[in-house]
């Protein structure tokens, strides 16, 4: 970080006088506040205000709020919606793990056998994101509906029970979920593939560890960090999920994302979807500060 | 495949070290079956979203059946015949632009702060890196919810507005680490060079970092149009009642919906398709 200023054999007045010019001096800070600003007022304020809104008491019909610090809110909420949380708890943590069991393969392959054509695979991972994530979930309701092309089919050919249905219950939303975050699992994935040594891998072969060994025994344990970042990064969006609740699921089995929406958007009860996200927020930091604790705060960035 | 593997295996063995090369080389047997599934599985809705905007309707009410009752291009042709529908796809367009020049521009300036400066010259940098991470890693409705808090607070209406504010506000992070990750094997010693034959800090930048880094803004820019215009969860807390293309058919899927969704998805996919092989293209023809 010595940079420009002084290495310059040049006539020294120009590069010296440099140094001193304020501007030099505030340059990290300038460049970095339009970006800080606006954080600060669209991103930390909005949270502090949520908090703050969590502990008013609102008028229902208005949305009109006042200051009552009401702990208690929290409390009533948590004990009126803790069905809704284990269920997204529940639904986010499914669709999570069969997202890490289905894309470690593929990343492992796009990592050790992509060669030249990587960059095509990858972007194969994200065509999906070139689809409206509302149109992708409603397509999926399409292909499961009752008549649709999968179980209208199976059912003419009588392999299926006509009464038999997939929409309307906790298997569909596990499985837009999965489908819908499958990305956000595969590239961390990739990425901690991709960045093992390939060198450790031949030392093991030379070694003579078997296939089952050298994967069990040198892969694995370099992709854990990975493996731990890839969870986070899927389980966290999909815990707040509601769209593919709304579409795919029926009333029942309901997630937090559902609650918290209708409280800000058709109730106005602003302080009882305060309390809720903030909730949802404390178990996503929760997670986060874990993996900070067990893994180095700095590598989960390496993933995004 | 243990029988196909088992004999070029055995005599890479009897090679001793010259084994692994070899094995690295495959194709991956069933591992590339299995993964080229997965990539089926991952477009299959895709190309039933395509065929679907194709479909005839028989009912007469203008939305899309579930069952196929053959070709039209019906609905291309009448791509404008829902107002609302296209007045959300104008409004999803210009937001996108708006918030991707904004977020560029600023998340641009953050990743070369982030860059060139550390803690003794830049105090906070932790502070804004983990500023930055929580906004990336928080669950969207979070942030969509606390953003309607404000709005609510503040009293300011909802609309363009503060659907503007909040998506520059989701995109900056991820702009910055998409530019940040570009500019991380910049050459200084050019800058230097530049400073040495007199040219001043703007000129510098303009003449030798700019350009240098474009490819690294590009990217980011095309993540911020790509976030915004697929955006519903934070869009759906502070469009008012204006809503924008995903909130919009989210909206519809109570009523039924028209099969111009489709549509209006199946261009959106092309055009969005055709950038990213463009691009691929482009950097290899660089490289």
């Amino acid at each position: 970080m010595t940079s420009s200023e002084g290495v310059a054999p040049t006539p020294g007045g120009v590069t010296r006088r440099r140094r001193a010019r304020p501007g030099k001096v505030l340059a990290p800070y300038l460049l970095s506040l339009p970006a800080g600003l606006w954080l600060l007022a669209l991103f930390l304020v909005p949270l502090v205000v949520m908090l703050s809104l969590s502990l008013q008491t609102c008028n229902f019909g208005t949305g009109a709020c006042v200051m009552t610090w009401h702990w208690g809110e929290f409390w009533s909420q948590l004990s009126l919606y803790h069905t809704q949380f284990l269920t997204s708890i529940y639904f986010a943590g499914a669709a999570t793990i069969i997202d890490l069991v289905v894309s470690f393969p593929i990343a492992y392959w796009i990592a050790f056998y992509g060669g030249s054509k990587k960059n095509f695979f990858l972007l194969m991972l994200l065509v999906p994101f070139f689809v409206s994530f509302v149109i992708r979930t409603i397509v999926w309701e399409f292909i499961l509906s009752d008549q649709g092309i999968v179980l209208g089919t199976l059912k003419n050919a009588h392999l299926l029970p006509q009464n038999f249905h997939v929409l309307a219950t906790g298997y569909a939303v596990v499985a837009g979920l999965a489908y819908n975050y499958l990305p956000f699992t595969a590239l961390p994935l990739y990425v901690a593939i991709e960045r093992i040594d390939k060198t450790v891998l031949d030392a093991a072969y030379d070694l003579y560890a078997s296939k089952r060994e050298a994967f069990t025994r040198v892969i694995l344990p370099l992709t854990i960090p990975g493996l731990f970042a890839a969870f986070l990064l899927t389980f966290i969006p999909a815990l707040g999920d509601y769209v593919n609740q709304q579409i795919l699921g029926g009333t029942q089995n309901t997630m937090i994302g559902t609650v918290i929406q209708n409280a800000f958007l058709t109730n106005l009860d602003y302080a009882g979807g305060s309390a809720l996200s903030a909730i949802l927020l404390a178990i996503a930091l929760i997670g986060i500060f874990a993996y900070a604790r067990l893994l180095g705060s700095r590598t989960i960035e390496e993933y995004l | 495949m243990s029988a196909v593997v088992a004999a070029p295996e055995r005599e890479a063995a009897q090679r001793g070290h010259r084994a692994p090369r070899r094995r690295r080389h495959r194709r991956g047997g069933w591992l590339a079956v299995y993964s080229w599934l997965v990539i089926a599985y991952l477009v299959l809705p895709i190309f039933v979203m395509v065929a679907y905007s194709f479909n005839k309707v028989n009912t007469g009410l203008p939305q899309v059946s579930f069952t196929w009752n053959g070709f039209t291009t019906q609905w291309y042709q009448q791509w404008n015949g829902v107002p609302g529908l296209t007045s959300a796809f104008w409004l999803t367009i210009r937001l996108g632009i708006a918030s991707t020049i904004l977020a560029t521009v600023v998340g641009t300036l953050l990743a070369l702060a982030l860059v060139r400066y550390r803690p003794p010259r830049f105090r906070g940098k932790t502070f804004v890196e983990q500023t930055m991470f929580l906004n990336i890693a928080a669950p969207e409705i979070v942030l969509g919810a606390s953003l309607l808090g404000l709005f609510v607070t503040i009293n300011l209406a909802r609309g363009f507005t503060t659907l503007l504010l909040a998506h520059v506000a989701f995109s900056i992070a991820y702009v910055t680490v998409t530019v940040r990750a570009r500019l991380a094997g910049f050459d200084r010693s050019l800058e230097e060079a530049a400073a040495d034959l007199g040219a001043n800090s703007w000129t510098t930048f303009q003449k030798i970092t700019l350009p240098l880094i474009m490819p690294g803004i590009l990217a980011g820019a095309l993540m911020a149009f790509a976030l915004s215009i697929d955006d519903f969860v934070t869009s759906n807390f502070v469009s008012g009642n204006q809503p924008p293309f995903p909130v919009w058919v989210y909206g519809a899927t109570r009523v039924g919906i028209p099969p111009q969704v489709f549509v209006f998805g199946s261009v959106i996919f092309g055009i969005g398709i055709l950038c990213a092989f463009a691009s691929i293209v482009l950097a290899r023809r660089k490289a």
